[in-house]
């Protein structure tokens, strides 16, 4: 009997030979990452250890990007912790604001997680990279303390969810429309499993949309996202990858949980309604939904392809009088690129704020929350309630497109109507 | 290990920003963190929990993000389990790794009301109604999730040096 990708990497990193669903193991971890929320409490839990041996100290990053640049002298506090245990235990990867950007988006771009790897990280997006074709996937601070100590981390091997997309999206379609769609359609089935996406729709999406829709498989309780590498994610690697990597497929007869066939070639564009990124309609579905604030960032579209289609759909147009938009680049590198294209100063001049690389809104953390009664519409991965801010405000999610366009219009709507 | 306390009952699908609101997560001691403890629905419910109580929560409690914070403001407030029709990945896994149990029993969930008394019996994988008289079974844990019930939660675990080599195939 064949193996899924998911199988493949877990059985080499296991150092066992079969497969048994709900089993636990322990496995090898190839890269870790924590933020200026969960390496805190890691760092305390190892402070309290008398000189302890830690592992992997190659294999970290320390990615400060939530609250930071710091908010506030509790953040500030956090991420001088984070900054002295680096110094202290000499870890390579300790990312400086200015040379930090959200760390789902960071670490593919510097190269850090590759296809094959197993890679864990105390964020629940740390699923992002199974874009990648790696098995990656979030765990808490204690996991990480443990996997400094030991080199070890425990799982349940997952079984696989296939998804088939069949068909060419249709303009103003994009990786986002499919997972929000997805999660719609998946209810609860895909909770502990992995979801492999497949089938030639997957040919048309570029490595940002591959990405959107890794970052979001945990919406649906999902332990790992995974795409099998082909030509577009070897074209992404070159020149970034910082480690050999070794690429692997699911076989032909391996075993699924289930096989989902989606075709999306008549898809319109998706919307979450409140409070839950499954609570899905196509656009064209809302009615009349006025909006107080747009938000274009997060780990999900912070990518410079969601900036670049966002500012296509404003350039020439301004942002209306009741909105406030807000457009955050996910790493120094995409603003660097925004910035030279153009692509900030469309924004600037159509009324939005351009933000530095953080969270920071996605989470109701800083640079941007709502007030009560407030609606946001965001390209980030969360709409739980009080995500943004006060309890009593409400968050739509949507693709690039759509934000772009529903903050010239002042209400949710096609990004056709501005064009 | 056995467990009695009173439950306080919660609906599908809590989520990490109801158990604790993100823009509280710049601090880290959990005696701070439990003031906020479910404070987007049921606020100051933590200066109502007793030593013990049982959380009984619905289908996929502790969604959403993999803050620790969660779990710890659970048990700083007091809590010595949370009992669910089933959980988010992060949130069980965390929850175990600082010792506290996370219990699967649907079947507990539908029939108990909050205020009930309920005891665990965590080895034997059965819990009671002390209002109906009605037991219930549970999987049981696995010896590994026992021990770091036990013990405390990881880090003691493998401080004891237990843990990767008991966990070899």
């Amino acid at each position: 009997m064949g193996l899924t990708i998911t199988e493949k990497i877990l059985v080499q990193h296991a150092g066992i030979k079969t497969v048994t669903p709900g089993q636990h193991i322990l496995v090898d971890i190839d890269f870790m990452v924590a933020n200026d929320i969960t390496a805190p409490l890691f760092i305390k839990i190892l402070n309290d250890i008398p000189e302890p041996e830690l592992k992997l100290k190659d294999r970290i990053a320390l990615v400060p990007d939530h609250f930071a640049p710091n908010k506030d002298i509790k953040s500030a506090e956090n991420v001088k912790l984070m900054r002295e245990f680096s110094r202290h235990f000499n870890i390579k990867h300790f990312f400086e604001t200015g040379r930090c950007g959200i760390e789902h988006c960071l670490l593919p771009e510097k190269g850090l997680v590759l296809p094959g790897e197993l890679v864990c990280g105390a964020d629940s997006h740390t699923c992002t990279y199974g874009a990648l074709g790696s098995v990656a996937f979030g765990v808490g601070s204690t996991d990480i303390a443990g996997a400094l100590l030991s080199g070890k981390i425990w799982l349940r091997m997952p079984e696989t969810i296939k998804i088939i997309y069949q068909g060419k999206p249709k303009r103003w379609v994009y990786g986002k429309d499919l997972i929000l769609f997805t999660l719609k359609n998946l209810g609860r089935d895909a909770q502990y499993r992995t979801l492999e996406f497949s089938g030639e729709t997957i040919d048309y999406l570029d490595m940002a949309q591959r990405f959107t829709i890794c970052n979001m498989v945990i919406e649906s309780g999902a332990k790992n996202g995974i795409i099998e590498p082909d030509e577009t994610t070897r074209n992404y690697l070159k020149n970034r990858a910082q480690r050999k990597y070794r690429v692997y497929h699911s076989d032909s007869d391996a075993r699924y949980y289930d096989i989902k066939i989606y075709d999306i070639s008549n898809l319109d564009p998706q919307v979450a309604l409140p409070h839950s990124p499954s609570n899905v309609k196509s656009v064209n579905e809302l009615g009349t939904i006025e909006i107080d604030q747009v938000f274009i960032g997060s780990c999900t579209n912070g990518w410079f392809e969601d900036l670049k289609i966002a500012a296509e759909i404003i350039r020439d147009k301004k942002v209306a009088d009741t909105v406030r938009l807000i457009v955050a680049p996910a790493t120094p590198e995409i603003y660097l690129t925004a910035l030279k294209e153009g692509i900030l100063e469309t924004f600037v001049r159509a009324g939005a704020v351009i933000s530095p690389p953080t969270c920071g809104p996605c989470l109701g953390g800083h640079m941007g929350v709502l007030a009560s009664g407030e609606r946001a519409l965001s390209t980030s991965n969360r709409n739980f309630l009080g995500r943004m801010g006060h309890p009593d405000s409400e968050v739509y999610l949507c693709n690039p497109a759509v934000a772009s366009a529903s903050a010239v219009q002042g209400r949710i709507c096609h990004p056709e109507e501005v064009l | 290990m056995k467990l009695k306390g009173r439950v306080w009952c919660f609906g599908d699908d809590i989520d990490t920003d109801i158990i604790i609101p993100a823009r509280y997560l710049n601090q880290t001691n959990p005696e701070d963190l439990k003031k906020h403890l479910f404070e987007p629905i049921r606020p100051e419910l933590y200066k109502k929990i007793a030593p013990g109580d049982i959380i009984l929560a619905g289908e996929n409690f502790g969604c959403g993000s993999s803050r620790e914070h969660a779990p710890l403001a659970i048990k700083a407030a007091g809590i010595s389990a949370v009992i669910a029709k089933s959980f988010a990945r992060i949130f069980y896994r965390n929850a175990l790794n600082i010792g506290m149990p996370v219990i699967v029993c649907p079947e507990l969930t539908e029939d108990t009301q909050e205020g009930d008394i309920v005891v665990v019996d965590i080895e034997a994988g059965e819990v009671r109604n002390c209002r109906t008289n009605q037991a219930y079974t549970f999987p049981r844990f696995e010896d590994f999730m026992i021990g770091l019930i036990n013990t405390g939660g990881l880090i003691p675990c493998i401080l004891k040096g237990g843990f990767i080599n008991k966990k070899k195939e």
